[in-house]
């Protein structure tokens, strides 16, 4: 090896570091016996997870992130493939400005969506209310599953469809019973990157909820400008376990569409 | 695709148009003072007005006073709020007015105003009112530019202890530039080296990217949180070490927020470089070395012109989401690391200020729009693509 | 025929997750209080068994005051706020603005029932407090005694602590110039009076740090992030009690004031808070704070039930209140809005 690969090892070892360790290393503090946000530990225990469970706050936020991110991927994976596979079979004028219109959540600055959404959902009374949330991030977790659908649709011979249209199937059991098995990983995997997004949302959350609605990335957020407590550390390690479940799943999805 | 359309058409479109609407819409001062508003119509703006503007002054705010406490409009406050932006002294100006004439009084409405609040008898609350009499200005898309209209309609610079906004677009810019480039600088080297690792480790080493990019925002700001405040990790071990006598500031200013960006931002520069690297045709660089060109100068000359749309990707994808950044600067920021969002926020449920919030909105996305036709430009949505 | 099927199974699956917030629209009673030590002993001594005796479910918020804050909540019609602990100007602001339901001393147990200065038009007084000058006792050799020690960089070298806002600041500063308290705001309320204020201001400016909840002060003077601190005077005592920290308290000049309970308009649930009212409006209820954190009751008779140990922290007790200069709610009601926007521009500069 040369001196210059070398290097790059070192350095990319280096990046990776910074990239892992901060999460990494606040982590296990969570299993302190103490109670303050250093090393060395003062023994290990559960106490903080105790405390998560236990409070009045932490559990039922965890819950409402769960319920959230559940019915924005059932959502707007239904709707998201619905429109891929829309603009996948059809080619139509205005079509470039469809997909800006579907694209745009994914580059609009969350701000720009949650103060919009505040003054429009008040006098609806949508604030405050689950519906209005899933509505909200539906919006933003909708286009991830356009993206990924289409990519799956890439990989779909569209023969397949005019042959079933050849045997009398109609469109709607065509796309059923021929498109949509095929796809399939892909409309999960679509679901699953909404569910993510809706988990990992807070700027929304913060404007649009009300106390009953706290997500867990809400309530950490409170927790942190608060004063900062490992409780908010146990909660930082529930969140970790739940993203490295969808990243996962997403990775298990992946493979079954490739094979 | 119909229904996501008619979706997204009803629940993002239409209530971001309706509010960005309110930049140009003078929707505060109207309502509250309609008759004021009318006899100023034919006002030359020479000496304050004659006694019929002063008496549907008084009578606007009766009737706007009576509204409000019965319903909790709050509309006089937000008049005087739309006002003040225009003629520091209206915020306390118009309530005050409102209370200490609410109870009938003898004789001209111009005298007891007056004695109400001597500055009726000055020209500028006068112009004020005519200017926000709207329905349409561009007195806040100004404002946002720390530019506001003279007494003549000019154009003109806003006093100094206004001007604030351009300030904090600049510094928006700043932050937001600087972090692409730190991810930039740290992130060709990562994705080169997993593009052209063996392929025993260059799973692990793309693991290594994804897992981060897969955890929360929110939890990797609270590990940064964790790691720099005071009585943290690294100061602690650097005491421990004897590296540092006290504990160091740092947490709370740029640095922090810096840091914490690059950090969460860093996998959307790899992984665009890291496709770019992979789909790369290698027999190109190979070929320039065996013909006796020097590694640098093959780099310099072949690779990188060929990752540059990786790079033009993975830079553009970092500098729009840097730049509507919210929950980062909030948590390890000071008060002068914040960005433009903070101010979209911050107008819209600290002070009730919608017009500001659009307005700021406005610029923001203005920002945002210009980097995505660049990215269109240079690199196309087809390969938007999330890893 | 396949959108309208598989809208179907969309709708039931979301209506099925969504079924345990079926009476979202049916809120529970909402109070907003401010935070740290002083909302734990709240929820200790007050939330928790009102819950308990009443069967009256309750959410908690916290906020760190200004009206903005109500008035956004109002006029979006997205309030879902409804007690609230507001300061003394808000109280004011608001229900002039018509932010808050007119409070009925009827249904409360009449007004006899509270101090005098507790009883207002929308509003029911709640703690009384003071703003003091607080340190850590274990980081100062010799301790700071008055406002002027607390912009004497020379002698106290290291950061300070302030609540941003232009209110208290703009007090702390004149006083700590040499004003005497009675003075403080006729001069506040000409030009050069905060022209002089800011000019005391920008000779520290470097060593100020801006805190905005209450809990930040104790947490900042423990790190020894800052070696003084204006700050609640309920909080130090508590966290000298309860995390047994050593912090001490200059009294003199003083800011004291009261905060108070508002019930937000339009609120659905003004019988629960109704109810909430009631309950702590009893004197032994009311009596259980003071000990937890010595903020003094607006509830008569509840005094005559703490002990004197309790009593000499309070910010009525006589030896911390001579000297005390009261927050004057009038002139922050004229002038809190054209000030807060100064200050705004001065500190995010």
């Amino acid at each position: 090896m040369t001196a210059s690969r070398i290097s790059l090892w070192v350095f990319g070892i280096l990046a990776l570091a910074f990239l892992l360790a901060p999460v990494l290393v606040i982590l296990p503090l969570s299993f302190s016996a103490g109670s303050f946000l250093y090393y060395p530990l003062p023994g290990l225990s559960l106490r903080w997870y105790q405390d998560f469970l236990t409070s009045d706050f932490w559990l039922p936020a965890l819950w409402n992130s769960l319920r959230l991110g559940a019915a924005t991927a059932i959502l707007a994976g239904g709707l998201g493939t619905l429109a891929a596979f829309g603009l996948w079979s059809a080619r139509f004028p205005g079509r470039q400005a469809v997909m800006a219109v579907l694209m745009a959540p994914m580059v609009v600055p969350a701000i720009v969506v949650a103060v919009p959404l505040l003054l429009a959902f008040g006098p609806l009374g949508l604030t405050n209310s689950f519906w209005g949330l899933l509505l909200a991030h539906t919006v933003l977790g909708a286009p991830f599953v356009v993206v990924t659908v289409l990519a799956a649709l890439a990989q779909f011979d569209a023969v397949q469809l005019r042959a079933a249209a050849a045997c009398g199937a109609s469109p709607t059991r065509a796309f059923l019973r021929v498109c949509l098995p095929q796809i399939a990983p892909g409309v999960a995997a679509g679901a699953v990157f909404a569910f993510a997004t809706s988990l990992d949302e807070v700027v929304v959350v913060l404007f649009l909820a009300g106390p009953a609605q706290r997500t867990l990335p809400r309530q950490m957020f409170s927790g942190m400008s608060d004063s900062i407590s490992l409780t908010v550390m146990a909660a930082a390690m529930v969140m970790v376990v739940l993203s490295c479940l969808l990243l996962l799943a997403v990775t298990l999805l992946r493979r079954g569409q490739k094979a | 695709m119909a229904p996501l359309l008619i979706f997204l058409l009803v629940v993002f479109v239409l209530p971001i148009g309706t509010f960005l609407a309110r930049a140009v819409q003078e929707s505060d001062v109207p309502p509250v003072l309609p008759r004021t508003i009318a006899a100023l119509s034919g006002w030359d703006g020479a000496a304050a007005p004659g006694e019929p503007a002063f008496a549907a002054l008084v009578e606007d705010l009766r009737e706007a006073r009576r509204r409000d406490q019965e319903a909790g409009g709050g509309s006089i406050g937000r008049a005087s709020a739309r006002l003040n932006n225009d003629w520091p002294g209206f915020r306390s100006l118009l309530p005050a007015t409102a209370r200490r004439i609410a109870s009938p009084f003898q004789g001209e409405a111009r005298a007891a105003v007056l004695a109400a609040a001597p500055e009726w008898g000055e020209v500028a609350p006068w112009a004020a009112i005519s200017r926000a009499g709207g329905p349409l200005s561009d007195f806040h898309l100004l404002a946002v530019l720390d530019l506001k209209r003279d007494a003549a309609g000019h154009i003109a610079a806003a006093p100094p202890d206004q001007s604030i906004f351009r300030a904090v677009l600049w510094r928006t810019m700043w932050i937001s530039l600087c972090a692409t480039v730190l991810a930039l600088a740290i992130g060709y080297p990562l994705a080169w080296l997993i593009a052209t690792a063996p392929s025993r480790f260059a799973p692990w080493l793309l693991a290594g990217v994804l897992l981060p990019f897969w955890t929360s925002l929110i939890v990797r700001t609270a590990a940064w949180m964790v790691l720099l405040q005071r009585e943290g990790v690294v100061n602690a071990t650097l005491q421990s070490l004897r590296l540092a006598d006290g504990p160091l500031p740092l947490l709370f200013n740029r640095g922090a927020v810096l840091l914490a960006m690059v950090h969460i931002l860093l996998p959307f520069m790899v992984l665009p470089i890291y496709a770019n690297l992979k789909g790369m045709d290698w027999r190109l660089p190979r070929a320039a070395m065996s013909l006796g060109a020097s590694p640098l100068r093959t780099f310099w000359r072949i690779s990188l012109p060929l990752s540059l749309p990786g790079i033009g990707a993975g830079s553009l994808l970092v500098f729009i989401q840097a730049l509507g950044f919210y929950v980062t600067p909030a948590l390890l920021g000071g008060a002068n690391d914040q960005m433009l969002s903070y101010f979209v926020g911050f107008y819209a449920t600290r002070t009730v200020n919608w017009s500001m919030a659009a307005a700021l909105s406005c610029l923001l996305l203005a920002a945002v729009a210009i980097v995505v036709a660049l990215y269109a430009r240079l690199v196309g949505f087809e390969k938007t693509r999330p890893a | 025929m396949l959108r309208r099927n598989f809208g179907a199974v969309l709708a039931m699956g979301a209506a099925l997750l969504a079924s345990g917030t079926a009476s979202a629209q049916q809120r529970d009673l909402t109070i907003v209080s401010w935070g740290g030590a002083y909302q734990d002993a709240q929820r200790e001594v007050f939330f928790r068994p009102f819950q308990q005796q009443s069967g009256t479910r309750l959410l908690e918020e916290t906020w760190d005051g200004g009206v903005g804050v109500l008035r956004a909540k109002i006029q979006s019609g997205a309030n879902n706020w409804d007690l609230v602990q507001v300061e003394s100007e808000e109280l004011l602001l608001g229900c002039e603005e018509g932010l808050f339901e007119r409070m009925d001393f009827a249904a409360i147990g009449g007004e006899q029932r509270f101090i005098p200065s507790a009883v207002s038009e929308c509003g029911v007084g709640n703690i009384l407090y003071s703003f003091v000058l607080a340190y850590d006792r274990g980081r100062m050799s010799t301790a700071p005694t008055s406002w002027a020690d607390f912009f004497d960089t020379q002698r106290f070298p290291g950061k300070r602590g302030l609540r941003r806002g232009p209110k208290t600041t703009l007090e702390i500063a004149l006083l700590a110039d040499g004003v005497a308290p009675g003075e403080v705001y006729k001069l506040l309320a000409t030009d050069a009076g905060v022209d002089r204020a800011f000019r005391k201001l920008d000779s520290i400016r470097n060593d100020l740090v801006w805190w905005e909840r209450g809990s930040q002060p104790a947490q900042w003077l423990a790190s020894g992030e800052v070696v003084m601190t204006d700050a609640y005077n309920g909080r130090i005592t508590a966290a000298n009690q309860n995390d047994g920290r050593n912090f001490g308290i200059a009294w003199r000049n003083n800011l004291f004031t009261l905060d108070s309970w508002v019930i937000m308009k339009g609120s659905p649930n003004r019988a629960q808070a109704t109810a909430y009212l009631n309950f702590w409006a009893q004197p032994q209820v009311a009596a259980a704070l003071p000990p937890r954190i010595p903020y003094g009751t607006t509830i008569r008779g509840a005094d005559a039930l703490l002990p004197a140990n309790v009593l000499e922290n309070l910010p009525t007790a006589p030896q911390n209140a001579e000297g005390a200069l009261q927050i004057d709610d009038r002139f922050w009601l004229d002038n809190l809005d054209k000030l807060n926007q100064r200050f705004n521009n001065w500190v995010s500069r």
